[in-house]
């Protein structure tokens, strides 16, 4: 049971896991079981959150993320950061000088996903205006947060907005720029996103309304904040530097993307409960008055990802001061109408409901499965200690009913038992001396 | 129709801090049976709606899950005060929602009519000073 088939970048670490109980409480998708003392990922469910990777005391919870040496198989290599990337660096002012530095520790161009934010703002824009869409519009920006919808909201995923991400309409533009600039072939150029978080990474091997990604992979913010570090500080200038728009910049915080897409109407929210909590209401058609919902996974937004090094809170505060610095230029009018023809923007495949949370494809076997559930729940302690090695109760029933577990793995049930059989000895042993 | 799975959830007058968690619970139990698309939306709209009611306008009650082999029901039970004209109750508009469900932004007039607006079937019956019960068919698709 429960080996990885699908590709997911948030993995465990089995040397490290101790098999403690902490991560199972904080998983939004209840994707973590403890079995045979140490934790499994349960592919299926999980959505590249990273919320167990805060959490794990031990540092058993990682992320897979490229090397700068994975980038050496292309014959030339572009840096796509996350906007998110800028507020890594106190004090700086300029996005140009994070743009020098990635040139200077081996990439031979740099292209900011802010630019590609920019074109997606625009496309939303427009996008928003068709009467298609069941209100409120959800954005598709966080990887996370569309997983979550596909395993717990799958109702909502005609809600979505059918824009691909800003990292890959980015991608898009690099490349073919870098192509026509060098003279050179699509297959030559490696174009790696800087990610703030493991979501995007599994996005880019195993991308949501997409056959493939535009991107080649993807590298750890954390992982280059030390190369990075000492040539940021030298503040280079670019002569060339064509910078994006603030709005774009923006996105890299929560209501970043509200705000260039829909300021007069629209709900941001961060933290991946609070989204949750959201969605419910979403679903219960509490909120259709609302024309767009941003949700960001992390606290913060995109400077709040789990393979970020500045506190997210400073993070942010950084981006707010870049971008009040900037010029006020909306998308709309610094975006060149020739790329919104030019790139595809649109999704290619439509949003498809995970299915996992399922007990049976058939109906009826599944109100069985169901039943026998709430049979096995009325026995249990109700404490959702964890020490049978699932998330709560209900999750332990639920691990029964689908055959992996046994109610005897219940230590309280179990310890009954003890006691009950104990009595009885004792009544035996009794008897039997008469 | 046999009844295949049944849940109560007791639901307390004015707890607003609890609210929804029934609703969520119905929702999450359904999309665990396999009840998706329409059905799931109308459940949504019209369980968080009664669930509300129970919590605003009664003295208490219960939520009732029932699930057939061909359809979902909901039971709203309440220990009162009971409806004391249901046609005047069912108009939209029409609240007797307090200030401080007002101020909470419920009490539009809208939560009868929209339960039986997302409601197969829908029955009310209420007796001033007992309470009233309200059940809600939801068909499912065959096969």
């Amino acid at each position: 049971m429960m080996e990885q088939t699908r590709y997911h970048s948030v993995r465990l670490d089995k040397e490290k896991c101790k098999g403690c109980t902490n991560c199972l409480r904080h998983c939004p998708t209840e994707a973590i079981r403890v079995r045979g003392g140490r934790a499994h990922i349960l592919d299926t469910l999980c959505i590249d959150c990273g919320e167990c990777i805060r959490i794990c005391d031990y540092h058993a919870k990682i992320a897979v993320t490229d090397a700068m040496e994975d980038t050496r198989t292309f014959r030339y290599k572009i840096a796509l950061p996350a906007p998110s990337l800028y507020g890594q660096f106190r004090g700086l002012i300029k996005p140009e000088y994070v743009l020098q530095a990635l040139r200077l520790i081996g990439f031979d161009d740099v292209f900011e996903v802010a630019r590609g934010a920019d074109v997606v703002t625009r496309a939303i824009r427009e996008r928003i205006k068709e009467p298609r869409f069941p209100k409120p519009i959800i954005s598709s920006a966080c990887p996370t947060v569309l997983r979550l919808i596909q395993v717990r909201f799958p109702e909502l995923l005609d809600h979505v907005i059918d824009i691909r991400q800003p990292m890959e309409v980015a991608a898009e533009i690099a490349r073919d720029e870098f192509c026509r600039k060098h003279d050179c072939e699509p297959e030559d150029v490696g174009c790696f996103f800087i990610t703030p978080c493991p979501a995007k990474m599994t996005a880019i091997r195993n991308p949501i309304g997409q056959t493939k990604s535009a991107l080649d992979g993807a590298i750890s913010m954390v992982d280059l904040y030390g190369l990075l570090l000492p040539h940021v500080s030298k503040m280079i200038a670019d002569p060339d530097y064509r910078p994006p728009t603030g709005y774009g910049i923006g996105w890299a915080t929560t209501r970043g993307e509200a705000t260039a897409v829909c300021p007069e109407n629209s709900l941001a929210v961060d933290g991946i409960q609070n989204v949750i909590h959201v969605l419910e209401e979403i679903e219960n058609d509490k909120l259709s008055d609302l024309t767009f919902f941003e949700g960001n996974a992390c606290t913060g937004g995109c400077v709040g990802g789990p393979l970020t090094f500045e506190n997210n809170y400073v993070a942010k505060n950084s981006i707010r001061k870049m971008v009040d610095a900037m010029p006020k230029t909306h998308p709309d009018t610094d975006v060149p109408s020739s790329w919104m023809t030019k790139y595809p923007l649109k999704t290619e495949l439509p949003f498809e409901p995970n299915g996992a949370i399922k007990l049976d494809d058939n109906l009826a076997e599944a109100m069985r499965k169901m039943k026998r559930m709430n049979e096995i729940m009325e026995r249990l302690p109700g404490y959702d200690c964890g020490s049978c090695g699932s998330p709560t109760c209900r999750a332990f029933a639920e691990d029964i009913v689908r055959g992996f577990c046994t109610e005897m793995d219940c230590i309280h049930i179990l310890k009954n038992k003890l006691k009950v059989m104990a009595e009885e000895m004792v009544t035996l042993a009794q008897t039997t001396r008469e | 129709m046999e009844e295949l799975i049944r849940k109560v959830y007791p639901v307390a007058q004015a707890d607003y801090v609890s609210a929804g968690h029934a609703s969520a619970d119905i929702k999450r139990t359904l999309k665990q049976l396999g009840v998706g698309g329409d059905v799931l939306r109308r459940v949504a709209v019209a369980s968080y709606e009664v669930e509300l009611n129970l919590v605003i306008h009664s003295l208490g009650g219960d939520l009732t899950l029932r699930v057939l082999p061909d359809s979902v029901e909901l039971i709203s039970a309440d220990r009162g005060p009971g409806i004391a004209d249901i046609s005047m109750a069912m108009r939209e508009g029409f609240s007797t929602a307090n200030d401080e469900a007002r101020s909470l932004g419920f009490g539009a007039g809208m939560g009868l009519p929209n339960m039986k607006r997302n409601a197969d079937r829908f029955d009310i019956q209420s007796t001033l000073g007992v309470g009233t019960t309200i059940t809600m068919g939801f068909q499912l698709p065959a096969g």
